[in-house]
């Protein structure tokens, strides 16, 4: 009986890498076509906060010495543009190189593939274990390997193969939003704390992930089969794989295990050390064109103030296109309360469930951000 | 005593008639001149200059009976140092009607409105002035000169554009419209206005059926300059036109050949000069032959009758095989060039000596068919658009060299062999230039970017703040045939109010301005005598060549402007749509409801006992028990009493909030 699922996950675990492997071939494929797809300048694909022209802009404006924000172009981190500010130098003679930008998001991608797969893999985990402790160990073996799908689902998803061969920074963001959630889930405070640090000081958004991830480190993965106690013939019939859907269905009866006030405090120690650590990083960049604050206005005031009305997927853009200015400030408040408004009601209808509300909070924020772009939807899919 | 008093009454007197003297080498001043010459495509060109000029206000105090007056306020409110206002309409020809002389490289403008100061104020305050300036301009010369008030329609050149401190300020208005309505306060600040004069040949039809006009009004002053020897304020109007004469009459072909038209001042202008404007100190009228032409008749003269150049400078107006003068010339000035064998030929002619009975009317007859070719600059800039669609594009300058090869060659820099192009230009914001996409091409193959840029100042444009300048100088090798320059950009899409009316013309890039730095296009002359005559002093200024490209028209992607309303609604019902869901699937519990329903059919309780257990249950976020029928009754009231507790208490906390905040 133990042979054959040792077996079964060999072949299983064989099958996952194949694919994606394939996924990779795949990219590298397309990133040789990259000219005659022409994916970077689509409005589809990057935004004015992703776009990596807009970046390697930047970066012939810093080598010039001046400021990179000058000239309402970049609106990227200055840490993105140190990193990968040197890949996009154009090679005169094979005209514009962008090659080297695909050699940071295919690891980008690929390993958070592999995080995910990783965040499948223990959360399947924690669920069997419980399951087991309920003596239903059977149970367990129809599980299907939700993580191997998970980080398959996102290495075929389009939308990421697109943003990955398109050239933008969000792979990169996406890829640190998921490592948040991997250090959350495997209770790794340190690990969860840079990721969403530097997430948020990518796109500002992730910072409502703060929520779930502590939610993730206090209760830990195994809230979520409590609630199963009391209506198991529920779970039986349905799949494991829509666990999220259940939820819905039953109520909390009571918390099993108590809140580790001791993880979270060390997850806010950890937080405080990286997020000094990228403040003092970024200004140290910023010394010579005005600090600190000028970064602030220029990345998330842009974000905030929606001054680029450039056609993207989001419908931000042609409201306030349109918008009479006296208005203007009402509707920007107006909607980005929406995307703070749910926090609260989902935080405490969702408690048990941090994965799912990370989930959900990732969709909404995706969804309403000012410059959106294809690739963010797509981690939520995962 | 007496000796003493005797000496200091003579010493008085000294002093006095010294300080006369002084008093009369700086008075108020008024020339106008008129420069004549034939242009090879069968054109006139028609330069007007007027140049009046008033002493240092310390010396010669606030009141002019010449200058006028509102130019002096405008100088004095915000201390001009140097300015230049141009009204243009149509383009200069550069191939045909020359690009190396110094009217072209002076008076041939961009098309519409150009302005530039330089303002002698400090660094903060130069902006403030530079908007209360083109209000002012704008009042005085009927034109929207006001719009380069905003900070996204003016730019301020570190370099490239006349060297100057950075208290300069450029703007352009490539769609301003020009016509009569502009020359008229134009000719209001000439002390003859048109009336006597020159400037009486000014006759409106006439001036603007011609191919290219503009208008041009050059400022210089050194009132706050702290040196000894100041000038005073000069004020230089110029009005350059290319006219097309009327071939009626003897413009026929002589074997085959077009000849040159022959004209008159009253068949170019429908109007005749009667002497000079009386304030005038000097009304002279100059006819230009160019280089080439004048290398032309020196070798039909070889052909015909093998004489010198002499003879056509002492008595050519007359023996002349190629054309003849209606009027004999008072003077003739042959330019000075130690390059070149022959130089241009200027003939002088004084207005002063005509009156109303007897008109000054000048004429120029061909004999013989002539053609020849104009100066040109080194290199011939043009400008265009890359690409399609209202996502991006690129903006192309291409340098062609022309046939001149000698005057290339006599230009460049010995020692380094390059051909230095100095490139200024303004882009406004709704065009996203990316810089780093800047690509320099030398005879068709892409060179490595910073070879060929000597010096590149950026300064990128700012959304809704400011406009992207672009200064460089280009390094070309001497042997250059053609060189090119690309750019890429995104455009940009403005607010609905931003578009101005008819956005769907598009919108306007302003020229480019392309100077050749070591080239100088001025005449020399070898008298010194003539440097003291305006017109021929500003010929022989040295300035760099210069050139305008073309103006872009870029079309933008505009909006749909009638409806602003539903877009509003629309989005607004999206998001109420996503709000209401999200509440929605947020506060149901779909096994409750179940069991609610089921207890209600089997159960006969009032619907207000019900709808009250539910709330409260939703209140309590607990489960909602199915009640006991029998107590069913006593709970659901006291559930009511805890409800109107709570109800009472929240009342209470806002009755002390209120009087604790009053």
């Amino acid at each position: 009986m133990e042979e054959k699922t040792e077996n079964g996950s060999k072949r299983k675990e064989l099958g996952f890498w194949k694919w994606a492997m394939a996924s990779v071939a795949l990219r590298i494929i397309l990133s040789f076509f990259s000219q005659n797809l022409n994916l970077s300048s689509r409005p589809e694909v990057s935004t004015p906060l992703t776009s990596l022209q807009r970046l390697s802009e930047g970066y012939w404006l810093k080598q010039l010495s001046m400021s990179p924000y000058s000239g309402s172009m970049f609106h990227g981190s200055p840490l993105l543009l140190s990193i990968l500010g040197p890949v996009t130098t154009k090679n005169v003679l094979t005209g514009p190189c962008y090659m080297g930008g695909v050699t940071f998001y295919m690891p980008s991608d690929f390993s958070s593939a592999i995080l995910i797969r990783a965040t499948g893999r223990s959360l399947e985990m924690a669920h069997g274990r419980h399951l087991k402790s309920l003596g239903l160990g059977k149970l367990f073996e129809e599980i299907l390997p939700s993580g191997d799908i998970a980080a398959l689902v996102y290495l075929w998803n389009p939308f990421t193969i697109v943003s990955c061969v398109g050239f933008n920074t969000s792979p990169i963001e996406n890829m640190f939003v998921i490592l948040s959630l991997f250090g959350a889930s495997t209770g790794i405070a340190p690990l969860a704390a840079f990721g969403w640090v530097i997430a948020s000081h990518l796109s500002l958004y992730p910072l409502v992930l703060v929520i779930p991830v502590i939610l993730l480190l206090g209760y830990g993965l195994d809230a979520p089969p409590n609630k199963l106690l009391s209506h198991f013939h529920v779970g039986d019939e349905i799949s494991t794989d829509h666990v999220e859907y259940q939820s819905l269905k039953n109520k909390p009866v009571e918390e099993t295990t108590s809140f580790s006030w001791k993880r979270v405090i060390a997850f806010f120690m950890w937080a405080f050390i990286w997020i000094s650590y990228v403040l003092i990083l970024c200004a140290i960049s910023m010394k010579e064109y005005g600090g600190l604050a000028e970064m602030f206005k220029r990345t998330y005031g842009f974000i905030l103030t929606v001054k680029d009305l450039s056609p993207n997927i989001g419908v931000l853009w042609y409201f306030f296109a349109e918008v009479f200015e006296y208005f203007r400030n009402f509707f920007l408040i107006v909607f980005h309360v929406n995307i703070l408004f749910m926090i609260l009601p989902l935080a405490i209808r969702l408690n048990h469930r941090p994965c799912f509300l990370a989930f959900v909070y990732l969709a909404i924020s995706s969804i309403l951000k000012s410059y959106p772009s294809v690739s963010y939807p797509s981690v939520s899919n995962s | 005593m007496s000796i003493l008093k005797l000496y200091l009454l003579l010493f008085l007197v000294l002093l006095s008639s010294a300080s006369e003297s002084i008093a009369e080498e700086l008075e108020e001043e008024f020339t106008e001149a008129l420069l004549l010459r034939p242009l090879p495509d069968r054109k006139v060109l028609a330069h007007f200059h007027f140049q009046s000029s008033a002493p240092p206000t310390q010396t010669y105090g606030r009141h002019h009976h010449l200058f006028p007056k509102s130019i002096y306020q405008l100088v004095h409110k915000f201390q001009i140092r140097e300015m230049e206002l141009s009204f243009t309409q149509g383009r200069w020809n550069y191939e045909r009607w020359g690009g190396y002389d110094p009217i072209s490289s002076s008076n041939a403008k961009p098309p519409g409105v150009e302005l530039w100061a330089d303002f002698d104020v400090p660094q903060h305050q130069v902006d403030d002035s530079w908007k209360n300036l083109t209000h002012a301009l704008s009042g005085l010369f009927c034109a929207s000169i006001n719009f380069l008030e905003h900070s996204t329609a003016y730019s301020a050149p570190q370099w490239s554009f006349r060297s100057f401190s950075g208290k300069l300020r450029y703007g352009t208005l490539p769609r301003e419209a020009v016509c009569t309505e502009n020359l008229t306060p134009w000719l209001k600040l000439l002390p003859c206005r048109d009336k006597a004069g020159i400037s009486s040949l000014m006759d409106r039809p006439s001036i603007y059926r011609g191919y290219y006009h503009s208008q041009r009004l050059h400022l210089k002053s050194d009132e706050f300059a702290t040196s000894e020897s100041r000038t005073g304020i000069v004020l230089e109007q110029s009005l350059t036109v290319v006219l097309q004469p009327n071939t009626l009459g003897s413009g026929g072909t002589f074997s085959g050949k077009i000849s040159q038209p022959s004209w008159s001042l009253s068949s170019l202008f429908g109007r005749k000069v009667s002497g000079k404007c009386s304030l005038s100190n000097s009304g002279n009228v100059y006819v230009q032959f160019e280089q080439n032409l004048v290398s032309q008749f020196n070798e039909l003269k070889k052909h015909s009758e093998t004489s010198k150049n002499e003879i056509l400078i002492r008595d050519g107006f007359q023996s002349n095989p190629l054309f003849e003068l209606s009027l004999p010339p008072k003077r003739v000035i042959k330019e000075a060039d130690n390059l070149q064998k022959e130089g241009s030929i200027l003939y002088e002619f004084s207005v002063k000596d005509y009156d109303e009975s007897e008109p000054f009317d000048l004429g120029l007859r061909w004999k013989s068919p002539v053609v020849w070719s104009c100066q040109q600059a080194p290199l011939r800039a043009s400008r265009f658009l890359l690409g399609s669609g209202n996502e991006r594009g690129a903006i192309a300058i291409s340098l062609k060299s022309t046939r001149s090869n000698n005057l290339l060659k006599s230009g460049c820099n010995e020692k380094e062999r390059w051909l230095k192009v100095g490139i200024f230009q303004v882009v406004p914001w709704y065009v996203k230039v990316y810089y780093h996409t800047l690509e320099v091409f030398v005879d068709g193959e892409l060179q490595s970017t910073m070879d060929n840029v000597e010096q590149i100042r950026v300064s990128p444009s700012e959304d809704k703040v400011s406009p992207g300048v672009m200064e460089m100088v280009l390094r070309l090798p001497c042997s250059v045939k053609t060189a090119a320059l690309t750019i890429e950009f995104d455009k940009g899409f403005l607010h609905i109010d931003e578009y101005p009316p008819d956005a769907n013309q598009g919108f306007d890039i302003p020229s480019a301005v392309v100077s050749f730095i070591d080239f100088l296009a001025n005449i020399s002359f070898d008298d010194d005598s003539l440097k003291k005559v305006p017109i021929l002093s500003k010929l022989q200024e040295k300035i760099p060549v210069l050139s305008y490209t073309e103006v872009l028209l870029v079309p933008l992607t505009t909006p749909d402007f009638s409806m602003p309303y539903n877009v509003i609604t629309i989005t607004c019902t999206v998001f109420a749509l996503y709000f209401g869901s999200l509440l929605n699937a947020l506060r149901r519990r779909a096994g409750e409801e179940e069991r609610l329903l089921k207890e209600q059919a089997g159960r006969g309780a009032g619907p207000l006992t019900l709808m009250l257990s539910k709330l409260s249950a939703k209140l309590r976020r607990k489960t909602w028990e199915p009640p006991q029928s029998s107590s069913s009754f006593s709970r659901s009231s006291s559930i009511n009493y805890k409800l109107i507790v709570k109800v009472i208490l929240v009342a209470g906390v806002a009755a002390v909030w209120q009087f604790y905040f009053q």
